[in-house]
């Protein structure tokens, strides 16, 4: 086993050498890029155009798996073998900025004539600053809105979509009472937090207090979120259930289990090729409503990061530049489907000829950050666990915001720590 | 060179590998365990807090860890006899003169052992599907109502603990077969001939043969079934409500989704401990039968 492992390793050697003799020729400097899931996938394709117009730079495209990113880039910091650019999901920004790992690139994106930044939707520039300094350029943009059975909810007399909570719970009993006991209005999987935090979010009123050192979940806002997301259980229509639960959300949602979703751009392709043709004019998508009229929505999505570690951070904002560039984003929709973060690049064909995508035009200029604090993930993970809470009826929901502050408290306690010496110095 | 220096020199290999690649690394987790060891502290030795007990103290009063605890132990009390339970059945049934087609149920039956378990999941998560699966259509021919089996946090487990003992019980049936074929034929030739009935013959012959080999088979599984993780890991991700969330699923969860390697070396320890005394139990218990 060790003879055929190590003739493996000598084999594998012998080719890293001969590769090495190649780059002796190759003078080209090479970045090296890491990119996550069927981004990374498409990217070499728009990185070839890249390295034809800057003969002396060379790609080095590293495809990440999404399930494995966050582990992968951690053990890569600790082992100082991070790339020199890479696609950072947004809520992955504070984490990495709270261990020193970006390079700050307000400097560059403004002496920069292709990263023009008020032609960004602002909320996902905005959700790319840490403590006002920019670390990362948005690359696709990613948000949550309501996916809806246009006809169900014509059956249930209703024409036009909602646009406050109050038509929208009018919207879902009436399709509750046309659909009957054994199917509901809309599907909200318990094991997702996003729609609980779109909720959240549409009150105005931080999730965490202070400089993100405390829980905040006692307020108001949050309850009044809370009471809303809880009361679509209650009254039966919502099913209390899982995505794993549900195992073909696509064929579920074409069936009529549900009428309303609440999901991400991905789905747009995903609804066209699953739902059967007839029900292709069914669906539509429609911006998210809000407590008083149309609501915010999660700013998610990805950017492009320059690491401190790099030796190459002037070729890879290069990169970063060209990758920026409306007509190289439009390309980049063709391929993945994923939505660009600029508003020129919104201009193109197929996008603006593309029903289902307009809605998450609209919103995209309404956007908010969850809080930027390495902990939120956790955070956000136990609030999906005290909805769930609530929703099973194990907890009021004043029992249950008590409990997430003092657990929130608990996990930031090491934050807090950290604060107060910095204070101190 | 004398004789003990010989015998030293001997193990010196086999020493220092344990000692790398073993205590080495344990030791080092004892310490992280009294550690802050989280993200800000990769980062930066700075943030590197000592803080001796108090990751205990913390797990020990987290009711979640004891939920995950408590989960742990159902599932190893239902599941772990269930599956010798079963294995000890098959192996008894691919043994016996009477069956056909033996080689064909013994290659079935070891089958799910070597099936990916997140293959098999997929199928599992349609058998068990409250409105279309299987188990419920199934059910459905007796009788009795629709159960929700991943929704329902009184039927999550004893779920896990299904797919989880149809996954095992072949291992355990291939280890009992072989001491089945140990037994010697003799014994129940003379038993045959002292008109021993069937439940005799399995009660004073069969099950005394199986001794030693049923408390390997007992210890293997205890010691596997407390490492519960894959199967809620694919299944419910621990939950609903956190029902089939386990005790190496929460240091799962700690460590390598949270980064809080101090706490889970610290989770990591207690289970080691727990392990060590349930093993030292089930060796104890299984000494006194020998004796009697």
């Amino acid at each position: 086993m060790i003879t055929r492992r190590r003739t493996i390793g000598l084999l594998a050697g012998a080719a890293v050498g001969a590769a090495g003799c190649a780059d002796l020729a190759d003078r080209r400097k090479v970045v090296r890029f890491w990119a996550v899931g069927r981004e990374g996938e498409m990217a070499a394709e728009l990185v070839r155009d890249f390295e034809a117009l800057h003969p002396h730079i060379r790609v080095d495209v590293q495809k990440l798996p999404w399930t494995a990113a966050h582990e992968k880039l951690l053990t890569a910091y600790a082992g100082g073998t991070l790339p020199d650019l890479c696609q950072l999901g947004n809520t992955w920004i504070a984490e990495f900025t709270a261990i020193d790992a970006l390079e700050p690139l307000d400097h560059a994106a403004q002496a920069s004539r292709v990263t023009a930044l008020d032609d960004y939707f602002q909320g996902f520039v905005e959700a790319n600053r840490i403590a006002g300094v920019l670390y990362g350029v948005p690359w696709y943009v990613d948000t949550r809105l309501l996916f809806y059975r246009r006809d169900l909810l014509r059956e249930a007399g209703f024409a036009a979509p909602p646009e406050t909570w109050d038509e929208w719970l009018r919207m879902l009993a009436a399709v509750k009472e046309l659909v009957g006991p054994q199917r509901y209005a809309i599907l909200l999987p318990l094991n997702e937090f996003e729609p609980l935090l779109v909720l959240a979010l549409q009150q105005g009123e931080p999730l965490l207090r202070g400089d993100g050192e405390w829980g905040a979940f006692r307020s108001a806002g949050f309850r009044r979120a809370l009471r809303f997301y809880n009361s679509m259980f209650e009254r039966d229509l919502a099913p209390r259930m899982t995505n794993t639960q549900i195992s073909n959300v696509w064929d579920e949602f074409g069936k009529g289990f549900f009428s309303f979703y609440i999901s991400g751009p991905w789905n747009i392709a995903e609804f066209r090729r699953r739902l059967p043709p007839r029900l292709q004019d069914a669906w539509m998508t429609v911006p998210m409503p809000g407590p008083h009229g149309p609501g915010v929505s999660i700013a998610g999505g990805a950017s492009l990061v320059i690491f401190r570690s790099s030796e190459r951070k002037e070729e890879a904002w290069l990169l970063a530049e060209h990758l920026s560039q409306p007509d190289v984003q439009g390309r980049f929709y063709e391929l993945t489907g994923d939505m660009p973060p600029r508003r020129t690049s919104w201009r193109a064909p197929v996008l603006a000829a593309s029903s289902h995508a307009r809605a998450f035009r609209i919103q995209l200029e309404r956007v908010r950050s969850p809080p930027k604090v390495p902990e939120w993930e956790r955070i956000a993970n136990e609030m999906k666990l005290a909805a769930e809470r609530v929703v099973q009826g194990v907890l009021s929901v004043d029992e249950a915001v008590r409990g997430l502050d003092r657990r929130t408290d608990q996990i930031l306690e090491k934050r807090r720590w950290m604060l107060q010496r910095e204070r101190a110095s | 060179m004398s004789l003990e220096r010989a015998a030293w020199l001997f193990i010196a290999p086999a020493l220092l590998a344990l000692g790398l690649f073993f205590f080495l690394p344990v030791a080092g987790a004892f310490i992280m365990s009294l550690t802050d060891f989280d993200l800000y502290a990769l980062s930066d030795r700075a943030n590197l807090r000592f803080v001796g007990l108090r990751n205990y103290y913390t797990l020990l009063q987290d009711p979640l860890f004891w939920k995950a605890l408590g989960n742990t132990f159902y599932f190893v009390v239902l599941g772990a006899p269930l599956s010798i339970g079963l294995s000890l059945v098959a192996a008894l049934l691919v043994n016996s003169k009477l069956a056909r087609f033996r080689a064909l149920f013994r290659t079935i039956f070891f089958a799910p052992v070597v099936t990916t378990l997140v293959a098999v999941a997929v199928v599992w998560r349609y058998i068990f599907h409250a409105r279309y699966g299987f188990l419920n259509f199934a059910l459905a021919q007796i009788g009795v109502e629709p159960i929700d089996w991943m929704g329902d946090p009184r039927w999550a487990m004893p779920a896990i603990v299904i797919l989880a003992v149809w996954k095992n019980f072949g291992y355990n049936m291939i280890i009992l077969l072989a001491a089945l074929q140990n037994i010697p034929e003799e014994l129940y030739e003379a038993a045959r001939i002292d008109g021993a009935s069937a439940w005799q013959t399995f009660r004073h012959i069969t099950v005394p043969g199986l001794g030693p080999v049923l408390l390997l088979v007992s210890i293997l599984t205890m010691v596997g079934y407390f490492q519960l993780f894959a199967e809620p890991y694919v299944m419910t991700e621990g939950g609903p409500l956190q029902s089939t969330l386990s005790v190496l699923y929460f240091m799962y969860e700690e460590g390598f989704k949270w980064w809080s390697l101090g706490r889970a070396s610290a989770v990591a320890f207690l289970l080691f401990i727990l392990m060590f005394i349930v093993t030292l139990l089930q060796l104890r218990i299984g000494r006194r039968e020998a004796r009697a």
